[in-house]
C-alpha cells in the first residue's frame, strides 16, 4: 500500500517533494531556533517572534529595491540586503525585550504571554498601516545557477541556497553556543539565572542576546523565503510564526536540536501531504502530526521532561 | 589583619510581618575565617541572599571595601554586580550548571573576569583567542587545587557529591572574590570529605583568602574559624573566638534551649 502510494508519480517526484520540504523544513527550523532559545531561557513564548521574521522581509525588500535601482550587482544586493535585515530586525527584537518583556520579567507567566500577542498584533498593524496591506512582488533575489541545470525540474536554486545557508546558519549558531564565553553564559542562564547572575553574569545582557541572536536568524528566514516564494505582505509572520512555534513544541521547546528537528519534521510532512494527498490537507497532517506526537511524547521529539529543581 | 573588608550594620529584612533579619551587625576582616551559626530558621541563609543581591534588604548597611580601593555600598546591587565587586558565594544545595563540564562549570565563573564578546567570537582575534586561553589554564588551575583535574571533561553532575561540592567552591574561587561566603559548604559529607573540606579551607586561608562561612557542623567551626557570629530569630545573640562561644551560655540556651527547672 505504501508502496504504492509513495512511487505514484515515481522516484523523481518523491527527491522533489523531499527537497521542497526540506526547503520549508529550513525556513521553519530557523523561525523556530528563536522561539526555542528565547524559552530555553526566559520561559516565554514569544509570539512577536514571526513578526520579527515578517519585518526582516520587509527590510530586505525596501534594501533590495533601492539597491537594485542604483544597479548593485546581485550577489551584492543579497548579501547587502540580508545583513541590513539582519541589523533591523535584531534592533527590533531587542527593543521589544526592553519594552513588553523586561518589565514584566517578575511577573506571574501569563503577564508577559499576553504582552508577546499584544506586541504581535501591534507589529502587524504598524507594519500594515506604515508600508502597505497588499502583496508587494518581492525580487527574485537569487539567480538560477548553470551547474543547477540537469536537476533543476527536481531542485531549484533558490532551494538549495536555503537549505546550505540554514546549514551554515545553524552550524555557527551550535559553535557560538558550544564555545563561545557568551555561549557558555547562554546556557549557563538557561540552566539557573539565579545561580548565573551569582557567579557574576550580567543576566539581563544575555537575554537581550538571545533576541538579537534569534531575531537574526528569523531575518535570514524572512529574506530567504520571500525571494523563494516572491510576494511578501504584513500577514506572512502569523502563519509562518505558527508553525515555526509548532515545529519547536514537536521537536521540544528550549531544545535547540530540537527546533532543528521539528521543523524538519514538519516541512517534510506538509511536502508529502500536498504532493500526494492535496494542498487542502498539508495543514491536516502536520497539526495531525503535532497532536499525534504530543500524546505519545508531551515533552517533544528532544524535549526533556522538567527536572524538578531541589 | 585588622581591616574590615566586609562590614554590615543594623541589616534588617522583612517579609511582610515578619522580621526575617533585625539589627543585624557582623564584620570580616582581610585574611580571616568567620563563622555563623545559630539554630535553623535563624535567618543565616537570608543573610547571605541579603549581602549578595538576590534580596534587597529593607534596613541597614552592607559595606564591602576591597583591598587598596574605596568602600562600596552593596545594598540594592544585582548578585552579578556583587560577584563583579568581589564576592562570591556557594549555596547550601548544589547549584552547579549539572548539564556542563566540570571545566566549564568553572570557566563561567571566569566570566565576569573577561569581556570578549560577540564580535570577537567570529572574527577569532589575536585578543579573544588569548583570554581563552587563559581562562582555560586559570580554570585548569583550579581545578587542580580542588583535586578535580581528571574529571575536567566529565559532566558535573557525574560527580560524587563531596566533588559536586568542591566544584561549586571552585567555580566560586574562579570569580577571583576577596571574600568567599560557603553556605554550609560541609553539609550532607561524610567525615572523610569533611576532613578534606577543612584541609582545603585552611589551603585557602593560607593563601590569604578571607572567607565567611555558614556551617552546623561544629567541628569544622571550631576548628577552621577565627570569630564566630551567633544569630537566633534573626538577631545577633553572641560573638567571639570559639572559646568563647563554646563557653557562652546564652549560645547554649540557644541551641539546647532552657530546662524547665532552671
Amino acid at each position: 500500500m505504501l508502496r504504492v502510494f509513495l512511487w505514484s508519480g515515481g522516484m523523481e517526484y518523491f527527491i522533489e517533494l523531499f527537497f521542497s520540504g526540506l526547503t520549508r523544513g529550513s525556513i521553519y527550523a530557523l523561525i523556530a531556533l528563536g522561539y526555542t532559545m528565547v524559552y530555553g531561557i526566559i520561559g516565554l513564548i514569544n509570539f512577536a517572534h514571526g513578526e520579527i521574521y515578517m519585518i526582516g522581509a520587509f527590510t530586505s525588500y525596501i534594501i533590495a529595491t533601492v539597491l537594485s535601482i542604483y544597479g548593485f550587482p546581485v550577489l551584492a544586493i543579497v548579501v547587502l540586503a540580508g545583513f541590513a535585515a539582519a541589523i533591523w530586525s535584531s534592533a527590533y527584537g531587542f527593543t521589544i525585550e526592553k519594552l513588553a518583556y523586561r518589565p514584566l520579567r517578575h511577573a506571574p507567566r501569563l503577564s508577559p504571554l499576553i504582552s508577546a500577542i499584544g506586541m504581535s498584533i501591534f507589529l502587524q498593524n504598524y507594519v500594515l498601516l506604515a508600508q502597505t496591506s497588499d502583496f508587494l512582488a518581492f525580487p527574485e533575489l537569487i539567480p538560477d545557477f548553470d551547474f543547477m541545470e540537469p536537476v533543476a525540474h527536481i531542485v531549484g536554486t533558490t532551494d538549495l541556497v536555503i537549505i546550505l545557508t540554514t546549514a551554515a546558519a545553524m552550524f555557527g549558531l551550535t559553535l557560538l553556543i558550544k564555545f563561545t564565553r557568551i555561549g557558555k553564559a547562554m546556557r549557563a542562564t538557561s540552566q539557573d539565572r539565579t545561580m548565573a547572575m551569582l557567579v557574576g553574569i550580567n543576566v539581563d545582557r544575555v537575554i537581550s542576546m538571545t533576541f538579537i541572536i534569534g531575531s537574526a536568524l528569523a531575518a535570514i528566514g524572512g529574506i530567504l523565503i520571500a525571494s523563494h516564494i516572491g510576494q511578501i505582505n504584513f500577514y506572512i509572520g502569523f502563519i509562518a510564526g505558527i508553525k515555526a512555534f509548532t515545529a519547536a513544541v514537536l521537536g521540544g521547546i528550549g531544545s535547540i536540536p530540537g527546533a532543528v528537528l521539528g521543523g524538519f519534521v514538519l516541512g517534510l510532512t506538509e511536502s508529502f501531504a500536498t504532493g500526494y494527498v492535496s494542498s487542502d490537507y498539508e495543514d491536516v497532517f502536520a497539526f495531525g502530526l503535532l497532536v499525534l506526537i504530543l500524546l505519545f511524547k508531551p515533552s517533544g521529539l528532544l524535549g526533556r521532561a522538567d527536572i524538578q529543581k531541589v | 589583619m585588622s581591616t574590615p573588608i566586609l562590614q554590615v550594620k543594623n541589616l534588617g529584612m522583612r517579609f511582610g510581618g515578619i522580621k526575617a533579619l533585625d539589627d543585624l551587625d557582623l564584620d570580616v576582616n582581610s585574611g580571616e575565617i568567620v563563622a555563623l551559626i545559630g539554630p535553623n530558621g535563624a535567618g543565616k541563609t537570608t543573610f547571605f541572599n541579603c549581602v549578595t543581591g538576590i534580596y534587597n534588604p529593607t534596613q541597614g548597611d552592607v559595606v564591602l571595601t576591597p583591598p587598596g580601593t574605596p568602600a562600596i555600598r552593596l545594598n540594592g546591587l544585582k548578585p552579578n554586580q556583587v560577584a563583579e565587586k568581589g564576592m562570591a558565594r556557594t549555596f547550601q544545595n548544589i547549584r552547579l550548571f549539572q548539564k556542563m563540564t566540570v571545566l566549564e562549570n568553572v570557566m563561567i565563573g571566569r566570566h565576569c573576569r573577561t569581556n570578549s564578546f560577540i564580535l570577537g567570537a567570529i572574527l577569532r582575534n589575536t585578543a579573544t583567542r588569548q583570554e581563552e586561553q587563559e581562562t582555560i589554564h586559570k580554570s585548569y588551575k583550579i581545578l587542580q587545587k580542588m583535586g578535580l583535574e581528571k574529571h575536567a571533561n566529565d559532566l558535573a553532575s557525574n560527580l560524587s557529591y563531596g566533588a559536586q561540592r568542591r566544584l561549586e567552591i571552585g567555580r566560586a574561587l574562579a570569580t577571583e572574590p576577596f571574600l568567599l561566603l560557603l553556605d554550609e559548604p560541609a553539609a550532607g559529607m561524610n567525615p572523610q570529605e569533611t576532613q578534606e573540606l577543612i584541609k582545603l579551607i585552611n589551603l585557602l586561608q593560607r593563601e590569604g583568602q578571607s572567607i565567611l562561612l555558614i556551617e552546623h557542623d561544629m567541628k569544622l567551626v571550631m576548628e577552621l574559624s577565627h570569630r564566630i557570629f551567633v544569630m537566633d530569630y534573626g538577631r545577633r545573640i553572641a560573638m567571639g573566638t570559639p572559646e568563647e562561644i563554646r563557653n557562652n551560655p546564652v549560645v547554649i540556651k540557644a541551641y539546647l534551649g532552657e530546662s524547665a527547672d532552671a
